[in-house]
């Protein structure tokens, strides 16, 4: 990243960044943000990242962005998934390898959520 | 004098080039204490204040297992009862074929998915019998 | 043609009809009439629309709401709530799936929390600095160095009235200007990482999740003070934090918000991060300078205070990770708006990891003043298996209990000394009608026992005998005067330790004596754990002898 060399630069920046957040990069479609802090990680979030991963590459879906980042605090639903897709954000909680497959199935590419699993959904 | 690494750092790095046996040789710390130009005894005291450093060679990964207040509600006492069972040791010790070393921890923050451990640098929490001898058997068959 | 405010379309699709479609529509239409709205709405039958499971159905436009399941009874409601005040009835709506699932902002968890500390967890990736900036990321920093005078720093997080978020609550303001008022060319400025309370990992969860705002805060506290170098000491144990905080800084000084000449101006500060090795005591801010400068984490004498002579005997400010990650908030938010959230002389929020014998466990953030009872029923949804709440632990190995009739307390820091516990850094463990409190006690105690430096005999030995008291009641082996003998002891060890750690190591015991007394006194005159946890048979373990002891003296 380029240095920043004003505080005119820095507010330059903070507005590009906003938009690049809300919008896919490039070729995305959907943008799946995995919650990888130590309790997410301890409750096996390393592997469903691996399954999702794994799942995309089986079936050939590449119009998705990948996103690690920290924990939202709700520990007791870790790991959590967030899937962004059609205008919407789902937060699935408590997933499991197998799940995340069958999210990745469905939800990723399909743009069918699953109920069940589904702690919050917001409009972005 | 504060960009040089401090004798903590120092004593760290000399731990860390012995990956099989996670340890401070004498030697080495007296090496340490001679190109600082501090006693002997300032090197030994600190490394012997600090938990994490060992003086005695210890195994390959060093299991930590998080015995305090959360955890001891969610019976950590059965899960490391049970790790002694498994690997056939107590706590301090370590396994004949120098593959673990069960050490008990204070608190690893991972409260919520008590009871916890970490091995090395992986954290791993909702530990039940099954998960322990799994997990064990993974870093045994090199798989993880 | 006729222009209709409403058009009304209903499927007379042949299950529709079956399932009573029609008698709906006639039942709509003599609403209509009867409200006088037949010139203003339209009814439209239709084909089947599909969904024939959801019949008889109704799909009314402009807003294109659909009403499933229809009776005959329900064009009353519609009539009068949806077409005449315009308010389409929910309960007859159709839902997405199976229900309509919340905002996130509406989960119960997070409905009662405020997020200043954790506005970024969870929301961005802590590994890329431009999602930082998207979310007004060094907008503080900018905004500090604009303003050409670190006095209006000073005052700015003075007048927000921050208190350091550590456990002691000190005004951190007063802190940052007693450094600043030293005439000192170098000072520093260091964050304590080094959480250590059993339950507790906020801090860790910050830097984990958001490490750019401990870095803004703490270049912030730099700029303010007069400092161009600062370390965050963080614990060995927490590897991912000192990974993503590594990456952070390096980021930081490629995109020139840190390091020399930040965001062009003649303004430098560097970080850098060192790392514990396993003591508990170094959470303790002279302990950690000594452990920073490469020594064994034993205590210094204050005062000097480390404003004046702390790391290096040079000038420095020390907080604690959540202290700084609200600074950035205070910089561009303004202290005024900082005010506005907590309860007078407690401003802003705070960070608690919610554990124990609660329903949702995990990391929150409130204003300050909150209700107990919020947090744990409102927020952690109560006491799972039909158990009662007995009390939570506040303060850690240097807190004490909260008891059930005490749930109403606001959660601010005068309220909680004043029962005999403190705020602590921000572990809360909740406990049910199966925990003893005298368990509890000797375990918290226990922890200190081993986690003391050795230093200075109160702590060293005082604890010990504590602890050997503890031991014998839990055995079934406790005497009449123990209970004296433990007062006595804990007076006087707070009153002559040289640190924190040991002038707080009694309050477990001296709090869980003053709430649940009755329980110490079943364990010695009837030789009975009313809970079952202590093993009043066993033989009486000796108190572990403090390793490092050993080696110091």
């Amino acid at each position: 990243m380029a240095k920043i060399n004003s505080l005119e630069e820095l507010r330059k920046l903070r507005d590009q960044a906003k938009e690049s957040m809300t919008a896919r990069s490039g070729e995305a479609k959907v943008r799946i943000r995995a919650s990888m802090g130590t309790v997410g990680i301890a409750g096996g979030a390393r592997e469903v990242l691996k399954a999702i991963i794994d799942e995309l590459e089986k079936r050939n879906f590449h119009e998705v962005e990948i996103i690690e980042g920290g924990s939202m605090g709700l520990d007791k639903e870790e790991p959590v998934i967030v899937v962004e897709r059609d205008g919407f954000q789902t937060t699935y909680g408590k997933v499991q390898p197998e799940m995340a497959r069958q999210i990745v199935a469905q939800h990723v590419i399909n743009g069918q959520i699953i109920s069940e699993w589904v702690i919050a959904r917001n409009k972005q | 004098m504060s960009d040089k690494k401090s004798l903590i750092e120092k004593l760290h790095d000399i731990q860390d080039h012995h990956p099989d046996h996670h340890y401070l040789p004498e030697n080495e710390m007296m090496t340490l204490a001679e190109s600082d130009r501090v006693p002997p005894s300032k090197v030994f005291g600190v490394a012997t204040f600090y938990t994490m450093f060992s003086t005695k060679p210890r195994g390959k990964h060093i299991i930590r297992i998080c015995e305090n207040q959360t955890c001891h509600m969610a019976a950590a006492k059965d899960m490391i009862n049970h790790l002694q069972d498994l690997l056939d040791i107590e706590i301090g010790e370590t396994t004949a074929d120098g593959l673990f070393t069960l050490e008990l921890s204070s608190c690893l923050g991972m409260c919520s998915v008590a009871p916890s451990m970490m091995i090395d640098e992986m954290p791993f929490g909702n530990l039940t019998y099954e998960k322990i001898d799994k997990i064990i058997q993974q870093l045994k068959g090199g798989t993880r | 043609m006729k222009i209709y405010r409403i058009h009304a379309l209903i499927c007379a699709g042949g299950q529709c009809i079956s399932a009573g479609g029609d008698s709906f529509e006639s039942s709509l239409k003599k609403e209509l009439q009867a409200t006088d709205l037949t010139e203003e709405i339209q009814i439209v039958e239709t084909g089947c629309m599909g969904s024939c499971e959801m019949g008889p159905m109704m799909v009314v436009y402009p807003e294109g709401i659909v009403y499933v399941h229809l009776k005959p009874e329900d064009a009353e409601i519609i009539t009068k709530e949806h077409f005449l005040k315009g308010r389409p009835v929910e309960r007859l709506m159709w839902r997405k799936e199976e229900g309509t699932f919340p905002r996130l902002e509406e989960v119960p968890f997070f409905a009662h929390q405020t997020k200043l500390v954790l506005r970024n967890c969870g929301l961005i990736n802590p590994e890329n600095i431009e999602e930082y900036i998207a979310r007004d990321g060094y907008q503080g920093l900018a905004k500090a160095i604009a303003g050409n005078d670190p006095k209006l720093v000073i005052e700015e997080i003075k007048k927000s009235g921050l208190r350091g978020r550590g456990g002691a609550g000190f005004p951190t303001g007063r802190k940052w200007e007693a450094a600043y008022l030293q005439n000192n060319d170098i000072k520093y400025v260091v964050c304590n990482a080094d959480e250590g309370d059993p339950g507790a990992y906020m801090d860790r969860s910050v830097l984990e999740g958001d490490p750019h705002t401990v870095i803004e805060g703490m270049a912030i506290a730099g700029y303010a003070i007069g400092a161009q170098k600062g370390y965050v000491y963080v614990r060995a144990e927490y590897p991912l934090a000192i990974k993503r905080l590594t990456h952070a800084i390096k980021q930081a000084k490629q995109s020139g918000v840190l390091g020399q000449n930040i965001l062009g101006s003649d303004f430098s500060f560097d970080l850098e991060i060192r790392v514990g090795a396993g003591a508990f005591v170094c959470g303790e801010e002279t302990a950690l300078l000594n452990s920073i400068e490469g020594n064994r984490g034993e205590p210094k004498k204050k005062p000097p205070f480390p404003a004046e002579k702390g790391l290096f005997n040079k000038p420095t400010v020390i907080n604690n990770v959540e202290t700084f990650a609200n600074v950035p908030v205070i910089m561009t938010k303004g202290a005024d708006f900082f005010q506005t959230i907590g309860v007078p002389n407690n401003p802003g929020t705070k960070v608690f990891s919610l554990a124990g014998k609660v329903t949702t466990t995990g990391l929150i953030e409130v204003p300050l003043g909150i209700s107990l009872r919020k947090i744990i029923f409102d927020i952690g949804g109560g006491i799972p298996n039909n158990k009662q709440f007995k009390g939570a632990l506040t303060g850690g190995p240097s807190g004490g209990v909260i008891p059930a009739s005490q749930i109403d307390t606001p959660i601010d820091y005068e309220s909680l000394a004043s029962l005999g516990s403190m705020m602590g850094s921000g572990g809360l463990i909740v406990m049910d009608e199966d925990s003893c409190m005298v368990d509890i006690a000797k375990f918290f105690l226990k922890f200190t026992v081993e986690e003391s430096c050795g230093k200075c005999t109160p702590c060293r030995e005082g604890t010990r005998q504590m602890l050997a008291i503890l031991e014998k009641i839990t055995s079934g082996q406790g005497k009449e005067g123990d209970l004296e003998h433990l007062e006595e002891l804990g007076k006087i060890i707070k009153q002559t330790s040289l640190c924190n750690l040991g002038q707080s190591a009694p309050n477990p015991v001296l709090s869980t004596l003053r709430w649940f007394r009755n329980e110490y006194e079943s364990h010695i005159r009837d030789k009975k754990c009313v809970c079952n946890v202590c093993n009043m048979t066993s033989p009486v373990k000796e108190a572990k002898k403090n390793v490092r002891q050993k080696i110091a003296h």
